[in-house]
């Protein structure tokens, strides 16, 4: 047997190793989540009836037209986009964070045969899995509200599982370094709800100054989602929606490597 | 198995920056032991049930689980092993059976099977009427008696346990404790750590004494308390008659405030004589403890 130094540094930044093991994971939030469906699945659906009833039914009646597009048209994507976001990061910062430090769960779990690894990659794609089961909750109210494009939108569905991913990655990054709970409030203040606001959701980019839109379709992950969710509920490709999807997916892989470093960082000690 | 210690360690050692939680240590664990790590605060002990549950990794030495490295094989040694953890880590999202069968598919355990070893280690810890109570609705006895199901739900080869009885009640001690028995009689092999020297006394045929992230002892508690301090022990009022009168039968002894013992084989005869020659106020005589050996060699300095 050799001396070999535990997973000290030189162990920490390796490639997540990925396993099926993560899907238990997955299943222990998956069960909970059901457990208590009553009080989950409501308050995600009503939030965005209520923007499309006051912003899109009340305001739209002021605005009327955005590009011939009428304004709750507009905005529809726009709420599914925020949903996923949302979702995902909710779900992995505060949820995941009670999870770890409080209800101590990745303990429990790390002292079976999984690993940090799976447990990090299992939270992951549960946030990613929330995503989609919000996404097309709301999708089916907004088919009703006869606002969205079909089949096209159907496609929105799969694609909230990666813009889920994308955002659960982020978040898990905060988790990973931050101090408490209460320190979570400064990402989703200074991150999440300017970019709610400011990423072609409730009015065009192109009203912006160049410099500003030039940033938001550069840097802010929102941008992203809605430039694909708007193609897809109006039925009308943009042309930066290859640039969008190659955006999240490589943004998706660089967070997913680092929450899983950072997460190493902070459990394995 | 037999004759292969289930955990060997050689020179184990852990350092958090520059301070050392495990300073060189070695031992071996054998097939049905119950091994018992000792020691005050700070001295060690979960630090070294981390890096054997393959939760921390070690920083040198060399350590074997089952014949493998906790650094190589983590999967393969921690199917193997149940591990009850000193702070409780039940998921509080779940009922008690739900938290057994959860617990269960951590360790590919299909759900048939699972929710069966689920009942049946709850009849095991008497929690049955308990089945779909949530945790946060448990006392902390009850809490504890279902980390050890917990920890047996995939029929471990080796039990970790940190802690087993910390905070509870006699009832819930003697409860644990004859569980525990129970398992040690069906050839399972025990690790614990624990600050009770009774609890050491009773179940561990062997165990160390950890101070300062070092062994101080090894050996079975009979053995340890007639090296360390003889088979009995009188105690006297301290006063300075007593001690000059034990000092001039060239007995050795310690102060502890105010109550002077005498380690002694022999104790019918130092009790006599110092009833005879010293005019002590009181004197006991009571048998020799772990507790004794514990505090002789570890001080009576608090930790923390």
């Amino acid at each position: 047997m050799t001396n070999r130094r535990g997973p000290s540094p030189e162990n920490t930044y390796i490639f997540p190793r990925l396993s099926r093991s993560c899907l238990k994971v997955w299943r222990r939030n998956w069960d909970v989540f059901f457990k208590t469906y009553q009080v989950n699945f409501l308050p995600p659906l009503i939030e965005p009836l209520l923007y499309l009833l006051a912003i899109g039914f009340g305001l739209g009646i002021f605005i009327g037209e955005i590009d011939g597009i009428p304004y709750v048209k507009f905005i529809a994507p726009a709420l599914l986009s925020i949903s996923m976001m949302n979702t995902a990061f909710f779900e992995c910062t505060y949820s995941s964070f009670v999870r770890m430090y409080y209800q101590k769960t990745f303990d429990a779990m790390v002292a079976t045969p999984l690993s940090i690894d799976d447990v990090i990659s299992g939270e992951l794609i549960w946030g990613a899995t929330r995503s989609l089961i919000y996404s097309s909750g709301m999708l089916l109210v907004l088919t009703l509200f006869g606002v969205v494009n079909l089949p096209s939108s159907l496609l929105v569905i799969p694609f909230s599982f990666l813009a889920g991913l994308l955002f659960a990655s982020i978040a898990m990054c905060f988790t990973a370094i931050t101090p408490s709970i209460d320190a979570l409030n400064y990402p989703s203040f200074l991150f999440i709800t300017p970019m709610f606001l400011f990423s072609g959701t409730f009015f065009p980019l192109s009203i912006l100054p160049a410099l500003v839109q030039l940033l938001a379709i550069a840097f802010l992950p929102l941008t992203q989602l809605v430039i694909v969710t708007r193609s897809l509920t109006l039925a009308d490709l943009s042309p930066l929606v290859p640039y969008s999807l190659a955006w999240i997916g490589i943004v998706t892989l660089v967070f997913f490597i680092l929450s899983t470093w950072l997460m190493r960082r902070r459990l394995v000690v | 198995m037999e004759g292969n210690p289930v955990i060997e360690a050689e020179n184990l050692t852990k350092l958090f920056g520059a301070l050392v939680a495990v300073d060189g240590i070695s031992f071996s664990v054998f097939a049905g032991d119950v091994f018992g790590f000792l020691g005050p605060n700070g001295a060690g002990k979960t630090t070294t049930m981390k890096m054997i549950q393959c939760v921390s990794p070690r920083t040198a030495g060399t350590l074997t689980v089952l014949g493998m490295d906790p650094a190589t094989h983590p999967r393969t040694i921690k199917a193997e092993l149940g591990v009850l953890p000193q702070e409780s880590n039940l998921d509080t999202d779940f009922t008690c059976l739900e938290n057994l069968i959860a617990y269960a598919h951590y360790f590919d355990i299909p759900g048939v099977e699972a929710e069966k070893r689920a009942r049946e280690l709850l009849s095991f810890v008497q929690l049955t009427e308990k089945r779909d109570v949530q945790i946060d609705k448990l006392s902390g006895g009850m809490k504890r008696r279902l980390l050890l199901a917990r920890a047996l739900i995939n029929h471990p080869k080796v039990l970790v346990l940190d802690e087993p009885t910390i905070g509870l009640d006699p009832q819930g001690r003697h409860l644990i404790w004859e569980k525990l028995k129970a398992l040690q009689a069906a050839g399972n092999t025990i690790v614990l750590t624990t600050h009770y020297l009774e609890e050491a006394e009773r179940l561990c045929n062997r165990l160390v004494i950890m101070d300062g992230g070092k062994i101080l002892v090894e050996g079975s508690p009979g053995e340890l308390i007639s090296r360390y301090v003889g088979s009995d022990i009188v105690e006297a009022d301290h006063t300075p008659e007593v001690i000059s009168c034990l000092e001039e039968l060239g007995e050795t002894f310690d102060i502890h405030g105010d109550i002077v013992q005498v380690f002694t084989s022999q104790p019918r005869e130092v009790a006599k004589r110092l009833f005879e020659t010293c005019s002590p106020g009181r004197v006991f005589v009571r048998r020799g403890s772990l507790e004794d050996v514990f505090l002789k060699l570890t001080g009576r300095v608090l930790r923390d």
